[in-house]
């Protein structure tokens, strides 16, 4: 019996190395260990032994016992990492094919443009509101002190629906509006889409976009108009960003001005972009003019304010290097997907 | 406006270079468009004499000829026709430089050698147009003698630099050469210089000439008139001419270029009348009759209409006044005696009449801004000082001056102080005085300025207008930037700014490309969409003065641009396409409008491409949730635009926030699109109001859910909403949810049936389901499906 022992000690030693699969392996615990198995028959012959031979037999069966158990954990251990092994390795893909992606789309360079400025304002205590684009004429000029007879005016600059409402011709409008309807301090930009009797062309078109921006407050000088507005084109176009503003004239504002920045294509020394002026013409301000104030019921010994408009077409134009107004509109998926 | 540097010396000295000059003008106010040296390109073009001409040797078409240009005496090849010897000419040394880049070197034309070249006119890049025909053709000959090896460009005034000033529409005083100089004094800080008027000698008296009779005071201001008697019509002299030529004036007799030369010096616009042509000799300015004509000096008939002033005659009108003059009173080769007009007209009218007459002049555009009603005198007595001058005419005594109302100057009060606060300087108020004295204000300096504004400035009336005159020379540039001071505001967006912005990146995450597209629209644009012509969408907004018949009305709808974008997209082989766009569509409250209208903003979703009905649908879906609307509802929709049986409306609590579904085919045939296309209309406004960004926590349920599924038969025409209605009415309050799960129609389903699966999650938030309690109201669904819809239950 004990050499019986022996010898399965000995078949768990040198053929289980030989086993190449699960299946066999599960056989060989069953040739061994199972009810019909080896051991289990030297077991069932203990009846049979002496008192004596017993627990020494019976020591011996147990240590057999849990050394086929480790031989077959041992083996099942290796057999396993075998066949992770080869299914890993057929399982093997070209990591360099193209993913598998969900299409995402992308805003309008216009608004991409827009929500990069309105956030800049955002930051500087403006809020943003909009108003309407078919105005009384009252509001689109006469607020504004625009002169009765100027050419601005006429049929050939401005759509009318009629003598009294017409498509604003620019966002300032909006500018009377707001001081109607609120008490300074004021801080504001406007948004939005204005109208124009221009043909489209290259760089013009009947609709177009500007923003506009107003702040009315008591003690505010025409030195807190340049320095926002600095701060706003250093955080556009890039903090190397140096302005100019330069004498101008609007209705509504008093003094004016025209801002340039220093093109930000080549910092000032001149080139395509800024056709060799080393600046670009970026929007219009001013002070807000003392009768556009009375207009709207605010005291110009009061409070001054200032206000500036520009045109958000044109600026996102030169901030992409587009050279074509008419592809913000065309809407060629070409063309917008490169906005990503 | 354009003026040439040396004219401007005339009256500013200015030392600086041009380049200079135009950033110092541009920074106080006047902005410099474009600076243009004439002669830039020409370089070692000289004044040579002919000596001799000899006919090649080896070509019959070529002579070589000898030419004195100062220092030496060089040989040059030439085919020109039109020289002989004597001439002087223009002549490229070799290492000359000529307009375009050309560069002349030693050349050997059929073996002779060449040493430079005699210039054209056109090789000069002179303006040909104001040459006379022989000069045009050939080798220019030079009409003078000058000293040989002399730079021509002196000569052709090509060593000129002229600047071009971009004006605003405030400043008609910097209409003129003076009027500038004026602007350059101020911001050099150089003296102006104006030219002293004097007249030699006066002969007669006008009163025993003409008589003027102004009819319309409103509209002419002012008319002075005078006479130049002993007229001799010829050329004005050459310094003249250049002049007016580098301004962009043509030469065309000494008469009319002193007019000329006059309005661009000073800025008021003269007229010379042949007097003996003038039926009585005398002016009457009066309104013009209706339908009367008049041949202007351009050669065209002109009707006009008594809206429009007009000088004239004692019978008929001899010009348009302030616009042009006609051709009844033109000076020409026989005239002898002359009556001069500097008048003054209301601004508006000239506009008015300008614009009727689609005719714009340099007159016209310096009365429509305003010409100051104080130049007319001295500008008459510059014009006859010039006349006689250059011997073109006996000036006779005195002159005629109609002048009802003179304009007086205004007076402005302003506190230094408070400037310096506005503009946020702090400078002395002796230099405040000092920038509007240049600017030819007269200063009262005390502790507040009385300023007088002399009546060329009309657009100063405020202090604020003061505190610019000064802020712009004493530099913006030199103002210190600061920030407000004051009570902080806070920025924020408004909800709906939020709303939208939630929406346009959820568009962006499911693969929308926002687009942008025009306002306008046409009645034939929304013919394309087949509505019906008493369709809320027909009715438009239409514009008085559209830029043709496509631009006409204000868009309703957002449909058509979609479908125009798609079929552009589609047109460059795009193969699939999601776009969206939020933008206003324009909705008249009355018609004819009297009212702004209702301006709503509205979302239009277009998909095509390897996509169904149930993409879009997904779409809106998505959007509705992340808005924070869960009540809505799809129902089936009819519209002539959309396929019949592929279009459904969103309800939300009975109110339609828009439809979606695939393009009619005649619709999308109406715009040469043969795919089928998916658009939905929104109206945002509504969605806003409807959506809820607000979150809110709900606890995590505690107990275990119950599922069970449903598989039913049922008619094919019954809409799975109406199976859910049931489970959502049955269900009462422990479904948490429930999901189709399958849509079968085929072999083991009857014909004119579906089977639709659904699994329902059945689950308490207070305790666990007992089986019991899930089964009752489980079969309570399934009864009631049979019942209503007349459903099977599938095993």
């Amino acid at each position: 019996m004990k050499r019986q022992l022996e010898e399965i000690r000995e078949i768990a030693e040198k053929e289980l190395v030989q086993v190449e699969n699960m299946n066999q392996l599960e056989e060989f615990r069953v040739r061994l260990l199972g009810k019909k198995g080896l051991l289990t028959q030297v077991l069932r012959g203990m009846g049979k032994l002496s008192k004596e031979e017993r627990p020494e037999i019976g020591k011996l069966a147990n240590e057999v016992r849990s050394e086929v158990e480790r031989r077959l954990d041992e083996q099942k251990d290796l057999l396993k990492t075998k066949e992770n092994n080869i299914r890993l390795d057929k399982e093997r893909i070209d990591v360099t094919l193209p993913g598998k992606k969900k299409r995402i789309g992308n805003r309008h360079p216009l608004t991409l443009v827009l929500d990069e400025i309105k956030e800049i304002f955002l930051g500087m205590g403006f809020s943003s509101v909009e108003g309407p684009e078919v105005e009384l004429s009252y509001y689109n000029f006469d607020a504004l002190n625009v002169p009765e007879n100027h050419p601005a005016r006429d049929l050939q600059d401005t759509f009318y629906f009629n003598e009294d409402l017409v498509l604003r011709t620019q966002t300032s409008p909006m500018q009377v509006r707001t001081m109607e309807n609120n008490k300074p301090p004021i801080r504001v930009i406007v948004p939005g889409r204005v109208y124009r009797c221009d043909e489209i062309d290259a760089t013009h078109s009947p609709v177009f976009h500007q923003i506009e921006g107003l702040i009315v407050d008591k003690n505010i000088t025409m030195g807190d108009l340049k320095g926002s507005l600095d701060i706003f084109a250093k955080r556009l176009f890039g903090e190397n960003t140096k302005t100019r503003f330069r004498p101008h004239q609007f209705y509504f504002t008093e003094p004016s001005a025209e801002m340039d920045v220093s093109c930000f294509a080549c910092g000032g020394e001149g080139c395509r972009v800024c056709g060799d002026e080393g600046w670009i013409e970026i929007l219009g301000c001013g002070m807000v003019h003392p009768n556009v104030l009375k207009n709207c019921s605010i005291d110009p010994k009061v409070y001054s304010g200032f206000a500036f408009g520009m045109g958000l077409d044109r600026i996102t134009m030169i901030k992409y290097d587009i050279d074509d107004l008419r592809l913000l509109f065309e809407n060629d998926l070409r063309f917008l997907k490169q906005f990503k | 406006m354009l003026a040439s540097y040396k004219w401007l010396n005339d009256y500013v000295e200015i030392d600086i270079s041009p380049k200079e000059l135009a950033d110092k003008m541009t920074m106080s106010g006047t902005k410099v468009e474009k600076i243009e040296e004439l002669g830039k390109e020409i370089s070692k073009v000289v004044v040579g004499k002919i000596l001799e001409i000899n006919q090649h040797p080896n070509a019959d078409r070529l002579v070589v000829t000898k030419v004195d240009v100062g220092s030496e005496i060089i040989q040059i090849v030439t085919g020109a026709k039109n020289i002989s010897e004597g001439d002087y000419i223009p002549v490229a040394l070799v290492g000359s430089t000529l307009p375009g880049g050309v560069n002349i070197g030693k050349s050997k034309l059929r073996g002779i050698e060449s040493h430079g070249m005699m210039c054209s006119a056109q090789e000069l890049s002179l303006d040909i147009e104001s040459l006379p025909h022989e000069q045009v053709v050939g080798i220019y000959i030079l009409k003078e003698k000058y000293p040989l090896g002399m730079d021509v460009k002196e000569i052709f005034g090509l060593d000129e630099v002229v600047i071009e000033f971009e004006l605003t529409y405030n400043r008609p005083d910097c209409l003129s050469i003076i009027g500038l100089a004026r602007e350059v004094s101020a911001t050099l800080n150089k003296p102006l210089i104006l030219p002293e008027i004097i007249i030699d000698k006066e002969v007669d008296n006008i009163k025993d000439f003409t008589k003027i009779d102004v009819l319309e005071p409103e509209y002419c201001t002012r008319f002075i008139a005078k006479i130049i008697k002993d007229v001799k019509i010829g050329q004005s002299p050459k310094w003249m001419q250049e002049r007016l030529a580098k301004v962009g004036v043509r030469s065309i007799n000494n008469i009319v270029d002193v007019t000329n030369y006059v309005m661009m010096e000073m800025g008021q616009p003269l007229h010379a009348y042949d007097y003996n042509k003038l039926a009585e000799n005398r002016i009457i300015v009066r309104k013009a009759y209706e339908g009367e004509k008049l041949v202007t000096l351009d050669d065209v008939e002109r009707t006009l209409d008594s809206s429009m002033l007009v000088i004239a005659d004692a019978k008929n009108p001899l010009g348009i006044a302030g616009v042009m003059g006609g051709g009844n009173s033109e000076v020409d080769e026989n005239t002898n005696i002359i009556l001069l007009e500097a008048a003054n007209f209301d601004s508006n009218s000239v506009r008015q009449t300008a614009k009727k007459l689609g005719l714009r002049t340099e007159a016209s555009s310096r009365y429509e801004k305003g010409v100051d009603l104080n130049l007319q005198e001295l500008a008459m007595k510059r014009a006859a000082q010039l006349l006689e001058e250059i011997n073109a005419g006996t000036i006779v005594e005195n002159h005629i001056d109609i002048y009802n109302k003179p304009l007086e100057s205004q007076y402005i009060t302003i506190d230094p102080k408070w400037v310096n606060k506005f503009i946020g300087i702090d400078i002395s108020a002796e230099q405040m005085a000092d920038y509007l004295e240049r600017l030819d204000m007269e200063v009262e300096i005390g502790d507040q300025f009385e300023i007088k504004v002399p009546t060329f400035r009309q657009d100063l009336k405020l202090p604020e207008d003061i505190a610019e005159e000064i802020a712009r020379l004493y530099g913006y540039d030199k103002i210190p930037s600061t920030l407000m001071s004051g009570i902080t505001v806070q920025g924020k967006r408004t909800y709906k700014q939020k709303l939208e912005d939630r929406v346009k990146d959820l568009m962006v995450a499911q693969g929308g490309n926002e687009i942008c597209t025009n306002s306008f629209t046409s009645a034939q644009f929304l013919d394309r969409l087949n509505v019906s012509s008493d369709d809320d969408m027909k009715k438009t907004l239409m514009l008085i003065n559209p830029l043709g018949e496509e631009n006409s009305m204000m868009r309703t709808t957002l449909v058509d641009n979609m479908m125009q974008v798609i079929n552009h997209n589609i047109n460059h082989n795009i193969e699939e396409a999601f776009f969206f766009e939020i933008a206003k569509t324009y909705h008249p409250i009355e018609l004819p409008i009297k009212n702004l209208p209702n301006e709503k903003n509205t979302l239009c979703v277009g998909i095509y491409g390897d996509v169904d009905f149930f993409n879009i649908k997904g779409i809106i879906e998505n959007l509705l949730e992340e808005c924070g609307i869960s009540k809505y509802e799809f129902q089936k929709f009819n519209s002539s635009t959309f396929h019949p049986g592929r279009t459904a409306q969103v309800m939300v609590q009975d109110k339609v926030l828009g439809i979606l579904g695939e393009i009619h085919p005649d619709v999308t045939e109406n715009y040469d699109v043969s795919q089928r296309v998916y658009i939905g209309e929104f109206d945002f406004d509504l969605i806003c109001k409807k959506g809820d960004l607000e979150k809110r926590y709900k606890e995590l349920p505690k107990y275990p859910a119950v599922i069970r599924d449903i598989a039913l038969q049922l008619k094919e025409g019954i809409p799975a909403r109406e199976v859910e209605k049931i489970i959502e009415a049955q269900g009462s309050d422990i479904i948490e949810s429930y999901s189709l799960f399958d849509v079968y129609q085929g072999e083991q389903i009857p014909k004119g049936y579906k089977s639709l699966a659904y699994s329902i999650v059945y689950r308490r938030q207070d305790g666990t389901l007992t089986d019991k309690e899930v089964g009752r109201v489980h079969n309570k669904i399934v009864k009631d499906l049979q019942y209503k819809l007349d459903a099977n239950l599938r095993e």
